[in-house]
């Protein structure tokens, strides 16, 4: 238990301080490579939790996936840093305003702890005991189940998004030479030349 | 018919199975690599390595310094100096070729009436300063008394073409 | 005799730390071992089908050519390029490393010879070989320099595409099987089959499309844009020399073993015999399992020596119209299939 405790320090402490040091780092490629530690340091802290599932899946979809898009993007920017510091306290008290309300509703969920000490039960009822079905077969029932339609739908607005970007993006220009590839590997011999025989002194 | 034939074709990845079949039957193939510090490939006679200076076989340098071989050369990579020798026979007092310069085209030893400077088959000569490139008289003929009787050969063989 | 806490800490802590420590090193030794066999067998092999020798001075038939390669990269310089981030340019490598490392501790080598035996093993695979890309981009952004940083550009758009496929695939698979753990997913290929049991034939679609997925996910040929090094010098590694450099070598080859370990674990069955019957089941698992990675490895070796270097549209057009739409199709078709018919497991 000892060491349990101690690596879960070890993982909070190491969570917390590269979250800081996402919106504290002066480069913004070095945040993008804080804000991937932080996330791959909250995985270790669902292991520790026994929800090995969601730490597979957290380390998947947003490290190896988001957080590498992510990158992408900030590589290109070329970020002049003095430029964006310029006029960087107008947005002080709308940050300060927001950053507030996530404070009360933060108070707000932790004080739910103290007001209402069964609400954490209600949450946990439909999912089976953690030593009875692994985690992945718990979070499929809830899943499936009680919340399909919810999943259904964001998995539609997922869907929307997808097609509107591509819908935004994608054009048909005119005179672009495109390649038709099952076009080219069908082509044979006979489509592409011909061969004639020239009699000298006559053209073809 | 064709198209079903053409895509049936495309599902089996024809092509590419097609491909990796044939560097598959030259895996087992016999290699044809020459070991090459142990084992060399055949020259021809008329390979054009690097420079000799031949002698008479009485030890008497061939070079009449007539200057052909440096007024041809399209690099201007050899140099000769000459005056009369104590016998009065006309010799080099200086032949120097500057490898670093030459082009190996062989125009020297066509040049050459009395076939003093001739390409020998020595490829071979690699060194790892330029001054050791740059030959002098005494290095040339040395070349050639070690190469005599390989350059003699090849010039035999070569003689009924020229 | 010692106090009773002192004892508590051995058994409870150091001596499994200690056992974990030798297991580490069991496995880690003779793996780094087989990557620098697996350059020399590179080596070989494309000089066998180019009809060349390839490498046989250094020792007989060359067999200690890859360590004078070592012995030459450690005494050379290393050097960081005054224009890179010397941190993240000194991690990269190391993460490359690494990364390639830690997914043996799910590998199954054997019935029950597996160092962690979790749960959603296959995961833990799918998510190391999706955070096998960060050396790259790291490598190429802290060089500050144009080649590299195009080719850590490509290496990012081409992993992500490709591993889109590639959890399809696993997913296919895992339908077949009903569970994530890597040892029940070659138990679930043992039958009276042999074989033909395993899961390359029944989902063959598949297995090429996964099979060709690991090649772009390793950045090997027909798929090595990110350090085409006709285009690109040498792509993200460019900048880097001796050990670093070394390090992304090992990496890059441990990678494509413990790929070739994936492909063997969900298509050919893991450490199964190819037929459960005398003189094939005497063979012990851990050397079955060995034999099939150097069959898929001397495909890997094979490939490059076969095809030319696709461009960056076709491998884009491959990627996301071909494969991705192929693989959906088949994760929809196989789960109707296995409804239809009432094969679900675990039900």
């Amino acid at each position: 238990m000892i060491v349990q405790g101690l690596v879960f320090y070890l993982f909070a402490a190491i969570t917390v301080a590269s979250a800081v040091m996402v919106i504290s780092a002066r480069n913004p490629v070095h945040s993008v490579l804080f804000l991937i530690l932080a996330f791959c340091n909250a995985a270790g802290l669902f292991v520790l939790m026994g929800a090995e599932f969601l730490a597979m899946i957290l380390v998947v979809v947003y490290v190896g996936a988001v957080a590498v898009l992510f990158l992408f993007v900030v590589m290109m920017l070329d970020v002049d840093l003095v430029e964006m510091r310029q006029g960087f306290l107008q947005y002080l008290p709308i940050g300060g305003l927001i950053g507030l309300i996530l404070l009360v509703e933060l108070i707000m969920v932790f004080g739910a702890w103290i007001t209402s000490p069964e609400a954490g039960a209600v949450a946990s009822v439909p999912i089976l005991p953690p030593d009875q079905v692994s985690n992945v077969e718990a979070l499929g029932r809830v899943l499936y189940t009680k919340y399909i339609y919810l999943f259904q739908a964001s998995g539609l607005i997922l869907l929307v998004a997808m097609v509107g970007a591509i819908v935004l993006t994608l054009r048909r220009r005119e005179g672009v030479h495109r390649q038709s590839i099952s076009a080219q590997v069908s082509l044979k011999r006979e489509d592409a030349i011909e061969i004639k025989k020239v009699p000298s002194r006559s053209g073809v | 018919m064709a198209l079903l034939e053409r895509g049936a074709y495309g599902f089996w990845l024809g092509e590419l199975v097609g491909g990796m079949a044939l560097t598959l039957r030259y895996f087992f193939k016999r290699k044809v690599t020459l070991n090459y510090p142990y084992e060399k490939g055949p020259l021809s006679p008329r390979f054009r390595g690097e420079h000799a200076l031949r002698r008479y076989p009485n030890g008497e340098e061939r070079c009449i310094a007539c200057k052909l071989c440096e007024a041809v050369c399209p690099a201007q990579a050899i140099t000769i100096e000459a005056e009369p020798r104590g016998d009065g026979s006309r010799r080099t007092t200086r032949y120097d070729i500057d490898m670093t310069k030459c082009i190996y085209c062989g125009f020297c030893q066509e040049a050459c009436p009395v076939d003093a400077i001739v390409e020998g088959p020595n490829f071979e000569f690699a060194t790892e300063t330029r001054e050791e490139m740059y030959y002098n008289k005494e290095k040339l003929l040395d070349n050639g008394d070690r190469w005599e009787a390989e350059i003699a050969q090849n010039l035999e063989l070569d003689a009924p073409y020229r | 005799m010692a106090e009773p806490w002192v004892l508590e800490l051995w058994e409870g802590y150091a001596l499994p730390g200690v056992i974990i420590v030798a297991q580490i090193l069991a496995i880690t030794a003779p793996l780094l071992f087989f990557v620098a066999y697996l350059t020399y067998a590179e080596r070989k092999v494309i000089a066998a089908m180019h009809l060349r020798k390839g490498p046989n001075v250094v020792g007989p038939f060359g067999l200690l050519q890859p360590i004078a390669d070592a012995v030459k990269l450690l005494f050379k310089e290393t050097i960081v390029p005054a224009g890179a981030s010397p941190v993240i340019f000194l991690m990269a490598p190391m993460l490359t490393f690494i990364l390639a490392l830690i997914g043996w501790a799910v590998i199954p080598f054997g019935a029950g010879l597996v160092l962690a035996d979790i749960n959603v093993g296959i995961l833990y695979l799918f998510a190391i070989s999706s955070l096998g890309v960060y050396g790259v981009i790291m490598a190429g952004w802290a060089s500050n320099s144009k080649y590299p940083f195009l080719g850590a550009l490509r290496s990012a758009a081409q992993m992500v595409s490709y591993e889109v496929s590639m959890g399809f695939v696993i997913i296919t698979v895992l339908l077949c099987v009903g569970s994530l753990n890597l040892s029940d997913i070659v138990l679930a290929q043992q039958g009276d089959y042999g074989m033909f049991g395993w899961f390359w034939l029944p989902l063959l679609p598949m297995f090429i499309v996964f099979f060709i997925s690991t090649l772009a996910e390793t950045n090997r040929t027909p798929f090595d844009l990110p350090e085409g090094e006709s285009e690109l010098v040498a792509g993200f590694f460019l900048e880097y020399s001796s050990f670093p450099f070394a390090l992304f070598f090992l990496g890059e080859y441990a990678n494509m073993i413990l790929m070739s370990a994936m492909t063997t674990i969900l298509f050919l069955g893991g450490w199964l015999p190819i037929v459960d019957i005398a003189p094939f089941n005497w063979i012990p698992g851990p050397i079955w399992f060995a034999g099939k990675i150097a069959v898929v490895l001397f495909v890997f070796l094979w490939v490059r020596a076969t095809f030319p270097r696709y461009r960056y549209d076709q491998l884009m057009r491959l990627g996301w119209k071909v494969f991705l739409p192929l693989s959906l199709f088949w994760v929809v078709a196989t789960a109707g299939f296995l409804i239809a018919f009432d094969l679900v497991p675990n039900t």
